[in-house]
């Protein structure tokens, strides 16, 4: 009952600030025509030519999380592969608890990881000693490389849980003909529990679109549209983060920005979430 | 040589396996091993960076003292005791309501619509940005609705000698924050009950129908008994996930700069000195350690990072602590229980 009032809760705030407002307030959207929010190019709502188009802040978002699937997934799939398919059941008992461990680290700290140790040790060194490229002291690539980090429990456990849920007997059908350790997973096991891997890989990216604390400490706070990862960018939730952390009156238009601004994020990442079930629905009538 | 080799496009399979494991497969288990293990390798650097940065800042006055404007008098007294009281209302906010739910999802409502309506919220809430939950707290405990109209009412309570004033709104008190990581725990608590009810085995049930004790007495005497350490582990454990939230708490408004614990309450003896500051405290500000180390890595003097990385290991031991003792009740529950 009180899971089914969150979710009304968590719907009702979203649309009365966003969309419809009680009479003497006025929703975002009363205010703020749709057309511009989802198709301006510029988020400034501090300067005096106020604008309020969340492209820049919604490509904030995707670059970042798309360096964290870059790292994240393969990782996290190769990972749960050796889990399932070749680690011994000692090994496993030794990594599982490991990646429960990172899996519960708060993302506080990895964003101090990111802005501390990731640009000036790891991303200064390439990128500027070997490509002579410029590294800003906040980018995208940094939260893009700390956040792929926190996403590899996520897939690995998820994934391992799809290919151990593929029959023993396929496994050794494959044997039977000959087949090596590699052929078996990644020809038979892999692909047969290709729909729970994508299920995990939706959950993953989902999670790092919402993900915020990493993100608001070392992606920055310059809303930019571009795909350079060196760069500071904006994602939405570091936004949301920077307008409640710096005191804004309620009923100023920048604080009702939050709400349109959340609304949106909990739009894309409901979104992913329910694909992720469909698929993962699909994988559990397959064996069954 | 009696066998041919198979003539090429004969084979079943289009490129043809060998059981020998050839460089190609021992890359792939290496690659895969790698990837298995990088957890512990990032876990180890990113520790030992903490413990370099910050091992040296660490110490009895940094425990005991509040934020300071400067980094070698700032201490993390006010967020220590605003975390230790966060996560202690969202426990008793969620875990009555959470046990509620998840008893009742298992063993009273066992199918129709509302347990799949349930069951797809319940899923789809636990992929909520935890940073939601923080706007949903701001708009429901700090403002409510805005149902007073920037005319905040306070409510006063008497009791024998004490007094206690409730503010309506709640505003940006520890009890905004701590019903907020209230309800972001909720969907976790009511998940583990379900589970700990599900893994007591069905003949301890079924004996006790057979003894004809009635559904609730079975609940009751049976099965809320055995899973109770199983629901205890698991709640301990989403806490400990709820310690290390940050987002949600700086937009219900936790303080970045705080000089005092909530109600004034600064060792555990003063709870008992000052018992009024305990129902005081709920009502007072906060901040929390999570929120303190994120506003120390925001300011530009290079000490801070120090003073962010001492109190990255106060988290991660006061993580460690509900880790340890998770563990231990899961060990003792594994050794009592014989079914």
């Amino acid at each position: 009952m009180a899971s089914i009032l969150t979710t009304v809760g968590i719907i009702y705030v979203l649309v009365s600030e966003t969309l419809i407002a009680i009479p003497p307030n006025e929703a975002f959207f009363q205010l703020v025509s749709p057309k511009q929010f989802f198709t301006d190019t510029r988020w400034t709502p501090q300067f005096s030519d106020r604008h309020f188009g969340i492209l820049p802040l919604v490509c904030g978002t995707f670059l970042v999380a798309g360096i964290a699937a870059l790292i994240g997934l393969p990782i996290g799939l190769a990972g749960s592969i050796y889990l399932s398919e070749y680690a011994a059941p000692r090994t496993r008992k030794v990594v599982k608890p490991i990646l429960e461990i990172l899996a519960g680290i708060p993302t506080v700290v990895f964003g101090y990881f990111a802005l501390v140790f990731v640009t000036p040790y790891a991303l200064r060194p390439i990128a500027t000693g070997l490509f002579g490229l410029d590294v800003q002291v906040f980018n995208a690539a940094s939260a893009g490389i700390v956040v792929g980090i926190m996403i590899i429990p996520i897939v690995s456990s998820l994934s391992e849980d799809a290919l151990r849920a593929v029959p023993q007997a396929l496994r050794e059908a494959a044997y039977a003909l000959g087949s090596s350790k590699y052929h078996v997973s990644t020809r038979v096991v892999v692909p047969a529990a290709l729909s729970g891997i994508l299920a995990s890989f939706l959950l993953a990216i989902s999670r790092a679109v919402g993900e915020t604390m990493a993100v608001a400490i070392a992606a920055g706070q310059t809303p930019a549209l571009t795909l350079n990862p060196l760069r500071s960018v904006e994602t939405m939730t570091a936004y949301i983060v920077n307008v409640s952390f710096s005191d804004k009156p309620h009923q100023s238009l920048d604080f009702k920005a939050l709400f349109a601004v959340a609304m949106t994020l909990f739009a894309i990442t409901l979104v992913m979430n329910i694909l992720s079930h469909l698929v993962m629905r699909r994988y559990r009538e397959s064996y069954q | 040589m009696s066998a041919a080799a198979p003539a090429p496009g004969i084979g079943l399979v289009r490129t043809q396996p060998s059981a020998r494991p050839g460089l190609v497969g021992q890359t792939f288990a290496g690659v895969c091993a790698i990837s298995a293990w990088l957890g512990l390798g990032v876990l180890i650097v990113l520790l030992v960076g903490v413990l370099w940065q910050g091992a040296g800042w660490l110490s009895w006055s940094f425990m005991t003292h509040y934020d300071s404007r400067h980094p070698e008098q700032a201490g993390v007294l006010a967020g220590l005791w605003g975390s230790l009281w966060l996560v202690f209302l969202a426990t008793i906010f969620a875990v009555p309501i959470g046990m509620g739910a998840g008893i009742f999802l298992e063993e009273y409502e066992k199918k129709g619509w509302l347990r799949t309506l349930i069951e797809i919220n319940l899923s789809n809430l636990a992929g909520v940005p935890s940073i939601v939950y923080g706007i949903l707290g701001m708009a429901v405990f700090v403002k409510m609705f805005g149902a007073f109209q920037g005319r905040p009412k306070v409510l006063e309570i008497g009791f024998a000698s004490a007094h206690l004033e409730i503010p309506l709104p709640f505003g940006r008190t520890l009890l905004s924050g701590g019903l907020t990581l209230g309800l972001l725990i909720l969907p976790m608590v009511i998940v583990v009950t379900r589970e700990a009810l599900r893994a007591v085995p069905a003949s301890l049930r079924q004996a006790s129908y057979a003894l004809g004790a009635t559904h609730w007495q079975t609940i009751r005497h049976q099965l809320l008994p055995a899973a109770i350490p199983g629901i205890i582990t698991g709640v301990i454990l989403s806490v400990s996930r709820a310690i290390g939230e940050t987002a949600p708490l700086l937009v219900v408004g936790a303080a970045v700069y705080l000089a005092n614990a909530p109600g004034g309450i600064e060792s555990p003896v003063d709870v008992i000195k000052h018992p009024g500051g305990a129902l005081e405290a709920p009502f007072d500000t906060f901040t929390a350690l999570p929120v303190l180390i994120f506003n120390w890595i925001s300011r530009p003097e290079k000490e801070y990072r120090h003073v962010a990385a001492a109190a990255i290991l106060v988290l991660l031991g006061l993580l460690q602590v509900f880790n340890i003792a998770a563990s231990v009740i899961r060990a003792r529950m594994q050794h009592k229980a014989r079914w």
